[in-house]
């Protein structure tokens, strides 16, 4: 696949020319396996393998708790805690199921930061990108529809917010959020409904994981100096590449053991540390949480969406210039999901021509203010929406725009990047010496 | 699809045309059902107005009440209350919402406290009984009553929208005030919902 030269694959045996023949899906395979390359990814390349592993685990932890959990908002409740008491391992198989969702936000978000700082979002790798913004978008739906079938506190009323979100779209919000609850307000439809949805959307998630891919083997991966690998001819690109097995599996092997060694220890000793105690309470609509919040990999987004209420100039500005069709809640809803646009349309706005951030010396810094500010964000998102919080939420949120909207594009302007080095194999050299390809304890090509 | 030697339509155009256009009604009209079946059933559109039996709450008590899923709010105002909520009239200027939200009124009517309130029974001070939906107007949160938040009335903990004693929006990212839902009273000490 895609346009680095390599060996293809050929079947050997007479089964596999009979099959070959029928259906390439062996070649298939060996293209996909065998892709090459570029020897010089750091350890920030480990999180696709993460994310794989972590999929595969919800959809199979899932599917079991299916077999145990009632979609009925008389027995939901009952039945999560029949799963946690009764069931055989029941306990186990809903504590990775539910921490699964926090590896897998933990994972998505180092692979995004890792793409915006190497610059893997730039041509030609704006498909791969979108798709896996994509993802993103399914990923938090998904998570977010689970969160609502315990049916606790926290999962009725972050329902109802979360919905309400649609309602405050003008004119026709009010009857989307009916739509999508099936009723006036949260019961029993939107419960069934969203169980409906939880099972359907890993599978979504799933088939655009494969296009995900599909894209990125297609123009190959980025990697750290962002240089492309050569493709004059098999020998040159032999030269920047490794084949992906066995070199980067067992790489990536080792670090998503490491990985689980430290889930596993949280879903052992600490299970519900990142899970609120009003979920454990069953619903009940006359009472709201005192503290409402969704779950923390939503915080950041979640901050955005507060930060913007009717004291805020552009809030003013914006529901004085549009009669009043955009007010506060509306205004709060468009940032929150502007926040998600203006990161899916970075590959336009990043006007630099370097692609990785390693050489563009201006970029750095207003990078690592980015991840403070999305750290800030999330704390920020936890806490109550009274005193200095809304303020510091605020004036996170205008830097989440500003770096996407108006730092990005200046940089490419005003800012003198270094020289990147001319080849991924120079890159390799100055890390591992030019004499790796000699010294037998270093990895090389040729082992 | 239009023939190069022809300038003008050909039969064959017109079956391309109308074999699409057929072809898009006939999706459209399989998908809509689909789509239609999450709209509120029928069971769930039948919704009986509920009677509520309210000779137990005294001036200073607040009722909550399920009607159509929401919590209902019924507060039995005491004389203070109502002397606190008609004096905040005067800062009409200021009102996020200036509409009364009462279903019992016309759209137009203002939001002042007169226009929120239910109508006494008799013998009771006018402005006693408040009526309105527990659901805070920004994203639906039940808003915490009994002299919550600055204004004396209620305080959505959610996203902090505080409402006054006539559970109008005073502060905060709620854009409207509290609905007040179709009510009347059945007889002095029964409110009918609905």
């Amino acid at each position: 696949m895609g346009g680095i030269p390599h060996d293809h694959y050929e079947p050997k045996t007479g089964a596999e020319k009979w099959l070959e023949s029928r259906l390439p899906i062996l070649g298939l395979l060996y293209g996909t396996l065998m892709i090459p390359t570029p020897k010089n990814l750091n350890w920030m390349w480990i999180w696709g393998i993460v994310l794989a592993f972590t999929l595969a685990l919800q959809i199979a932890t899932g599917v079991v708790l299916v077999m145990h959990y009632t979609p009925h908002v008389d027995m939901a409740f009952a039945s999560v805690e029949h799963i946690m008491r009764d069931v055989n391992g029941g306990h186990m198989i809903r504590y990775f199921h539910m921490n699964g969702a926090s590896l897998f936000f933990v994972a998505v978000y180092a692979h995004m930061f890792r793409g915006l700082y190497y610059g893997s979002y730039k041509a030609p790798r704006e498909i791969t990108w979108i798709i896996g913004m994509l993802i993103f978008l399914m990923m938090m739906g998904t998570g977010f529809l689970g969160y609502v079938l315990p049916w606790g506190q926290m999962s009725f009323h972050g329902t109802a917010v979360i919905t309400g979100l649609f309602g405050a779209i003008p004119f026709i919000g009010e009857s989307i959020q009916t739509w999508l609850l099936g009723a006036s307000a949260v019961g029993q439809p939107a419960l069934n409904r969203f169980f409906s949805l939880h099972y359907l959307l890993p599978f979504v998630i799933a088939a655009l994981v494969i296009v995900h891919i599909w894209a990125f083997h297609t123009t190959g991966n980025n990697n750290p100096t962002g240089v492309e690998v050569r493709r004059g001819s098999k020998e040159e690109a032999e030269k920047d590449t490794l084949p992906f097995w066995p070199y980067f599996v067992i790489k990536d092997l080792f670090a998503l053991a490491v990985i689980l060694a430290v889930f596993v220890a949280i879903v052992g000793f600490m299970p519900n540390f990142l899970g609120h105690p009003d979920n454990y309470i069953e619903a009940n609509a006359l009472v709201t949480p005192a503290h409402i919040v969704p779950e923390w990999y939503f915080l950041p987004f979640y901050a955005i969406l507060r930060a913007f209420d009717n004291t805020v100039w552009v809030v003013i500005f914006a529901d004085w210039i549009s009669f009043g069709i955009i007010d506060a809640k509306f205004f709060g809803v468009l940032a929150m999901f502007g926040a998600i646009a203006v990161m899916a349309l970075v590959p336009w706005l990043d006007t630099s021509s370097v692609r990785s951030g390693r050489y563009r010396p201006m970029f750095k810094w207003w990078f690592a203010i980015l991840c403070v500010d999305f750290i800030v964000l999330m704390w920020a998102g936890a806490m109550p929406a009274e005193g200095i919080y809304p303020i510091i939420a605020l004036i996170g949120a205008t830097y989440w725009f500003a770096y996407f909207l108006v730092i990005l594009p200046l940089l490419g302007v005003i800012e003198k990047p270094t020289t990147p080095p001319a080849t991924i194999e120079d890159d390799f050299n100055a890390h591992y010496g030019s004499k790796a390809a000699s010294d037998s304890s270093a990895a090389s090509p040729a082992e | 699809m239009s023939n190069a030697e022809h300038d003008h339509a050909t039969r064959r155009d017109f079956i391309y045309y109308a074999t699409a256009g057929a072809g898009a009604v006939i999706t459209g009209a399989a998908v809509w059902p689909l789509v239609n079946q999450m709209n509120p059933s029928a069971d769930v559109l039948a919704l009986a107005s509920i009677r509520v039996d309210v000779s137990a709450v005294d001036p200073g008590m607040q009722l909550t009440v399920l009607w159509q899923g929401k919590p209902v709010f019924i507060r039995h105002r005491t004389g203070a209350e109502i002397a606190d909520a008609q004096a905040q009239d005067a800062d009409a200027a200021s009102f996020i919402d200036g509409l009364s939200r009462n279903e019992n009124l016309d759209a137009t009517a203002d939001a002042s406290d007169a226009n929120r309130v239910m109508p006494s029974p008799e013998g009771e001070a006018e402005g006693a009984w408040m009526v309105q939906m527990g659901v805070c107007t920004h994203l639906g949160c039940v808003p915490l009553g009994d002299g919550a938040g600055d204004f004396g009335g209620w305080f959505c903990p959610c996203h902090g929208s505080h409402y006054d004693l006539a559970g109008r929006i005073r502060k905060g990212p709620a854009p409207e005030n509290l609905p007040v839902p179709p009510a009347a009273w059945v007889d002095a000490t029964t409110i009918e919902l609905g």
